[in-house]
């Protein structure tokens, strides 16, 4: 074990050492020291830095100076509300898309292939997703053609360059993120449970709503939470498939501009930290409620 | 298993599979659309192109650079991947043998770049790099890449080495063998497959990631990635299909490593972390 341990002080000898180990501080331990001190540097050390840098304008002024114009400046808190716009609808409908299809998917027995294509988008990122949806809905694409030749529509519709384009994009990304989530929770769930609600003659919705839907609601809440701030955080596809100066001119675009063209860290900073109390504040909604939601459903299964 | 047969149920299951349908089609017929224009001579208004060619890849490999970019995007991919993987194993090990006062704090300080999604705390990072002068070169598109690899590898690594039982390293040191060889004649070889899935998800994460690497490259260090991000943002100037071949280059980069991700790794740990249980 010699070679283990770091020398100790003479005086304290091994009692130090072996009261540390005690406490689970031995070689071993500091093993994970580098990761640690870079997860300081490169992660916590940023945005400290980044916070104080909020308060420090560019432009002079008081320390909250960055943050009154955000607030003043319509172009720049309107991007609050038109991020909202795209994300909290996009979160909804993939968590309402993802369920069903998870319930469905959990009877699988060769679930591989469909996880594998759904994947796909994931992997091949936003970058990639954004310049196949510009052909695919664009005025000549596939889509656009096959509603034409189906006969729903006369005139191709206008997909790409507006709000729906950066939907799409965000749902094509997003489900597949949230329904993964949504069946690793669902087949968390033991069958015994269902299997006895059966037994006892309740339906399948009757099982959804009273066995499932209570256990489940913890996880739908973290699901929910975590492909909200995904969708929050939409960059490439804003820009590329949307329309980055009007209606998905969203937060972090107002926070790349001030980085990057106008070249004051200092704002980029308050508008990063802003984007992140807002993702912070829906979370913790989200966490709270799910306390208060999870009370009636238990209750209600009494009746 | 319980089977509902009544007509309900099954037209429930019909349109639940209908959805399912309706998202696959659409996705395949997107990425079909950018391989089918990536080949075509001219393509206006018509189910397909008027002619084929292959032209527009050797277009793009040189209007682009692809050569170089190519080669700066395995660079950095390879020494995030080296990187991560030391400094993930490592850590991950001591957290999973150790129990330690503050080990919560440090598994969420592991957890949060995970949570935090890159462009909220990639634009406080970019900055700090460029005041470091950092950004712009290899190796700050190198460190940002490692801020969110670092804590996925000992994440997942966590629950590879909690599988291994430690009486085997306990009768490994009995008969003497110290920390060095203990984790190059045990620990290694049994850890080999989950650093292989461990790895080779942060290999195909980097080359798809996005934020980090634009925030914070030059024009010398843009990964594949970046550099099709700024062609399809000043679409126009270059011939479509051309933008479309360096698409497919990206995504054969992307999906040649995907393949062999999934070799090794349950697909739903790309995104969940964690190893699924099996289907009932």
């Amino acid at each position: 074990m010699d070679v283990l341990a770091p020398t100790p002080a003479v005086i304290a000898g091994p009692s130090l050492r072996q009261r540390l180990a005690s406490r689970g501080f031995d070689a071993v331990t500091l093993l994970v020291v580098p990761a640690a001190i870079f997860s300081l540097v490169l992660f916590v050390y940023p945005f400290a830095f980044g916070f104080v840098l909020s308060f420090e304008p560019k432009a002079g002024g008081d320390w909250l100076a960055n943050y009154r114009r955000f607030f003043s400046d319509p172009f720049l808190y309107e991007t609050i509300a038109k991020t909202l716009w795209l994300a909290v609808p996009v979160t909804i409908l993939n968590l309402l898309l993802a369920v069903p299809i998870a319930f469905r998917v959990r009877l699988m027995r060769r679930q591989r292939l469909l996880t594998t294509i759904l994947v796909l988008p994931i992997t091949l990122g936003t970058v990639l997703v954004a310049e196949g949806l510009l052909n695919y809905l664009g005025p000549q694409g596939w889509f656009n053609r096959t509603l034409m030749t189906v006969g729903l529509i006369d005139q191709p519709l206008k997909l790409v360059h507006n709000y729906w384009g950066v939907f799409a994009s965000l749902v094509i990304t997003g489900f597949p993120f949230t329904f993964l989530l949504t069946l690793s929770y669902v087949t968390g769930i033991d069958p015994a449970l269902e299997q006895a609600g059966a037994t006892l003659g309740a339906n399948a919705w009757q099982r959804f709503r009273h066995i499932y839907l209570p256990l489940l609601m913890p996880g739908f809440a973290i699901t929910f939470c975590l492909s909200f701030v995904q969708a929050f955080s939409v960059f490439p596809s804003a820009v590329l498939l949307g329309a980055p100066a009007g209606p998905t001119r969203v937060i972090s675009i107002a926070a790349y501009q001030a980085a990057f063209e106008e070249y004051d860290y200092s704002m980029a900073s308050a508008v990063a930290m802003i984007m992140g109390f807002v993702q912070l504040g829906i979370v913790v909604a989200v966490l709270a409620s799910r306390g208060l939601f999870y009370r009636g459903p238990a209750s209600g299964a009494k009746g | 298993m319980i089977r509902d047969t009544t007509l309900g149920s099954k037209l429930w299951a019909v349109a639940v599979w209908t959805m399912v349908g309706f998202f696959v089609v659409n996705l395949f017929a997107m990425i079909g659309t950018v391989v089918t224009s990536s080949f075509a001579t001219r393509w206006l208004g018509t189910w397909l192109p008027a002619g084929w060619t292959t032209r527009w890849y050797s277009s793009a490999w040189s209007e682009f650079q692809l050569g170089d970019v190519l080669l700066v995007t395995f660079q950095v991919v390879g020494a995030v991947v080296l990187i991560s993987g030391a400094l993930g194993v490592t850590a991950a090990y001591a957290l999973a043998r150790r129990d330690f006062p503050g080990k919560r704090m440090l598994l969420l300080l592991f957890l949060l770049p995970l949570l935090i999604p890159p462009i909220t705390f990639g634009i406080p990072l970019a900055t700090v790099l460029y005041q470091t002068g950092l950004a712009g070169t290899f190796w700050g598109v190198v460190v940002a890449n490692l801020v969110p690899t670092v804590p996925f590898v000992i994440l997942l690594m966590i629950l590879f080495i909690e599988q291994i039982d430690p009486k085997i390293e306990a009768a490994a040191r009995v008969f003497g063998a110290n920390t060095f060889k203990l984790f190059i004649h045990v620990l290694l070889p049994l850890l080999l497959p989950g650093i292989l899935a461990a790895l080779l998800l942060v290999l195909v994460r980097t080359i798809a990631m996005f934020e980090l690497t634009f925030l914070v490259a030059g024009p010398t260090s843009q990964t594949l990635v970046v550099a099709l991000y700024y062609a399809v943002f000043a679409a126009g100037v270059r011939a479509v299909q051309s933008i479309d071949a360096m698409a497919v280059v990206y995504m054969v980069t992307t999906l040649v490593w995907l393949i062999i991700a999934l070799r090794f790794v349950n697909p739903t740990q790309i995104v969940t972390r964690a190893k699924q249980q099996p289907a009932h």
